[in-house]
């Protein structure tokens, strides 16, 4: 408790029945900062949110909200600072979506839940929060996933809290309703200072929108950082134990798995052009050599996590006559060589050598017999 | 807020409606039957308590006013022991009939009978009541346990309909082993009818139903933000533990009660308040509560009237009308339910 955290917790032990899932879990974050969890599916992220929202008793351990310790909190106390929104999908028959975001209205209201015009007021400036003043007097169950969730955010939203917590928003939406989810939660957290804790599958969105991550896999949280600490390709595979595939983390993406085999193709690329072909081939399966790539050339983040091997020269430094030689030995053991299309410039002109070379052979196919590729297989 | 202000007219329309069929019930149940008695004369024997004596009088005060009353108050009280056992269970199909709850009470009840009443030839009401009250609750802490274990909604049902023929299975069982003399009255109340109510019955039902009703009523706000669900009713604030007792005690007490004093009900925990919600459009408990305990009064003093009067002199029993009327609806909402 010496450093000015807003939301800490202390050796914080969750789980079910008194069985511990993840013990010693301490970590703080400043008001109006984004936490998310990342880890693979069942690895107890939700456990984690339901314990630090009261849903859940932790087994050990403190959770503090300004100061002040949250167990101890009286429930409606806890309401009026602490909002959720929860995976569990609910369907209030015949509610409109005014009236679920009303109940936000919950811990402020008198014995039967009147609403002031205060009440109004705070429900209709999160329903424009949301972008959903329209939706108020639809039915709550008649609206979509996408509506439905921006319906709930209000609601906590509502609850004028000054920690919301999510668990998995993003999870049934597409991708336009999963920016502007978070979207407004960024802009929420940045203008009203209210931080946000949550769980997010994406881990192409998750370094964008936080301040902080969790990586929760195994008995104790291992690590807890910055997205620029966490985000790296070691600690993504370990987290998510993937064994195939890879993340880059540049693009804050994922390639699939690697085509296994001795390379029968050489794909001469650069600038880009050869990422489509790279993927196309990952597709077939058919495992490939590329070249000659600076290693701060764009195709080079893709070739690397596909290709068999890749012909790399230091960025900026002309490309060694070594390197080429390399180059063509590999050609002339392959079947094809694919020219991606890439414009020779000054600095790349040694794949000129290689194509040469490749059509001395005559293994050249261009960019659309590349693409073609499969169907040719296939007959 | 133009649509508030049509929201709220259409509360007072559907309220001065019920009201109204109240009394139209409450006249036309004192005018019908072996013997019709204008509504003047009924007026008069009433209110001014005119004619004191006559078989007219007799008739009205002490054979159909309180059998009317007693139609009006339990079915009130079934109608919102539907509507929380909906809520806590979330399936709009839940209700003390289908999940076993009635059922439950009925065995308790005949158990308690055939053994009592072969030391006592009168069982007190409070007794009944009590045992009553117990088996409701037995039967809904076995649906509460299964309910755990199936997450589907029809599931839950099947298992309370179960529940319900094991325990009628029992209950028949008993009545087949049970003096000649008991059996009359057993297989009478084991029916369903409002018949051969008097006033002190009437009296306790009355103060039972109104207290549960009541306290139904006040807990209007956590039932609303219960109707979003469990995780978030906990999270603005109620105490999850307790409501969830409160919730089931309050629709046990109700349902034992009615069964008590008139033998299990099918459907009418199920039917009313959905007839309700359509009425009035919404789910707010704050509106829903009081508009069912009308309709559930105005339903049962109608479905009564038919019981008695459809094939008079022979009298149906309140369940095969209850039946007739509320199954359609439970029909209707399941294939409503698929369809979305």
């Amino acid at each position: 408790m010496k450093e000015n955290y807003f939301f800490q917790t202390e050796g914080l032990s969750v789980g079910y029945h008194n069985k511990v899932l993840i013990r010693d879990i301490s970590f703080g974050i400043k008001k109006g900062e984004i936490l998310t969890l990342i880890g693979p599916n069942g690895s107890g992220k939700s456990t984690i949110l339901k314990s630090i929202t009261k849903q859940l008793s932790a087994i050990k351990g403190v959770v503090y909200l300004d100061k002040k310790n949250l167990y101890q909190l009286s429930s409606r106390e806890t309401a009026k600072k602490l909002s959720v929104v929860l995976t569990e999908r609910i369907k209030p028959e015949m509610m409109t979506c005014e009236e679920v975001v009303s109940s936000g209205r919950y811990p402020y209201t008198n014995q039967f839940g009147t609403l002031t015009k205060r009440d109004h007021k705070v429900v209709m400036e999160a329903l424009e929060k949301v972008h959903a003043i329209e939706l108020k007097d639809k039915e709550f169950t008649d609206i979509s996933d996408g509506q439905r969730q921006r319906i709930l955010l209000a609601r906590a939203i509502a609850q004028e809290p000054e920690v919301i917590v999510l668990d998995e928003p993003t999870s049934f939406l597409d991708i336009k309703h999963k920016i502007e989810l978070l979207s407004i939660l960024s802009e929420m957290a940045k203008e009203k200072q209210i931080t946000v804790i949550m769980s997010l599958h994406e881990i192409d969105l998750a370094p964008k929108i936080s301040d902080r991550i969790m990586c929760v896999n195994g008995e104790v949280i291992e690590r807890f950082g910055t997205p620029e600490e966490i985000f790296t390709e070691k600690i993504i595979r370990e987290l998510y134990s993937m064994q195939e595939g890879s993340y880059n983390m540049l693009f804050g993406s994922v390639e699939l798995k690697k085509p296994s085999g001795s390379p029968s193709v050489f794909v001469i690329a650069g600038g880009g052009y050869g990422i489509p072909i790279y993927r196309k081939l990952q597709k077939q399966g058919i495992s490939f050599y590329t070249g000659i790539l600076h290693d701060n050339d764009i195709d080079y983040q893709v070739a690397s996590s596909l290709a068999s091997e890749v012909f790399v020269e230091k960025a900026f430094m002309p490309i060694r006559e070594e390197l080429i030689k390399k180059g063509q030995i590999a050609i002339k053991n392959c079947e094809f060589v694919y020219e991606a299309g890439t414009p020779i410039g000054d600095f790349n002109r040694a794949n000129l050598e290689l194509l040469t070379y490749a059509k001395a052979l005559g293994k050249i196919r261009n960019e659309k017999d590349a693409l073609k590729v499969q169907r040719s297989k296939n007959n | 807020m133009r649509e508030e202000i049509r929201q709220q007219v259409r509360y007072q329309i559907v309220f001065l409606l019920l009201l109204s069929l109240v009394v139209v019930a409450l006249i036309l149940n004192i005018n019908t039957g072996s013997i019709s008695i204008s509504p003047l004369r009924i007026f008069r024997i009433v209110f001014l308590s005119a004619e004191s004596g006559s078989t007219e009088s007799n008739i009205i005060w002490k054979i159909r006013l309180p059998r009317l009353l007693a139609a009006a108050v339990l079915g009130g009280g079934l109608s919102v022991s539907g509507f929380l056992l909906q809520t806590f269970f979330r399936n709009p199909i839940a209700g003390p009939f289908v999940l076993g709850i009635s059922s439950g009470a009925k065995m308790f009840v005949g158990f308690v009978m055939v053994i009592l009443l072969n030391y006592v030839p009168q069982i007190p009401v409070a007794v009944v009541v009590l045992a009553s009250f117990v088996g409701s609750l037995l039967s809904m802490g076995i649906v509460l346990l299964f309910s755990r274990k199936v997450r589907s909604m029809s599931m839950l049902l099947v298992i309370g309909i179960m529940i319900g023929y094991i325990c009628s299975a029992v209950t028949d069982f008993m009545i087949t082993f049970a003096r000649e003399s008991d059996i009359a009255n057993l297989t009478h109340w084991s029916m369903g009818s409002f018949s051969g109510m008097n006033w002190t019955n009437l009296r306790i039902a009355t103060i039972l139903i109104l207290i549960a009703v009541g306290i139904t009523f006040f807990i209007s706000k956590p039932l609303g933000a219960y109707q979003l669900g469990e995780g978030y009713a906990q999270s603005m604030g109620i105490n999850i533990k307790w409501f969830r007792i409160l919730i089931i005690t309050l629709s046990s007490l109700l349902s034992a009660c009615v069964t008590a004093f008139a033998g299990p009900i099918s459907f009418v925990g199920i039917a009313v308040p959905h007839i309700t919600k359509l009425m009035v459009k919404t789910a707010k408990p704050m509106i829903v509560i009081p508009a069912t305990f009308l309709c559930g009064a105005v339903f049962c003093m109608f479905c009564d009237l038919i019981a008695r009067t459809a094939f008079s002199p022979i009298e149906l029993s309140i369940g095969t009308v209850t039946a007739a009327f509320g199954a359609p609806v439970v029909i209707w909402l399941m294939a409503k339910r698929q369809s979305k």
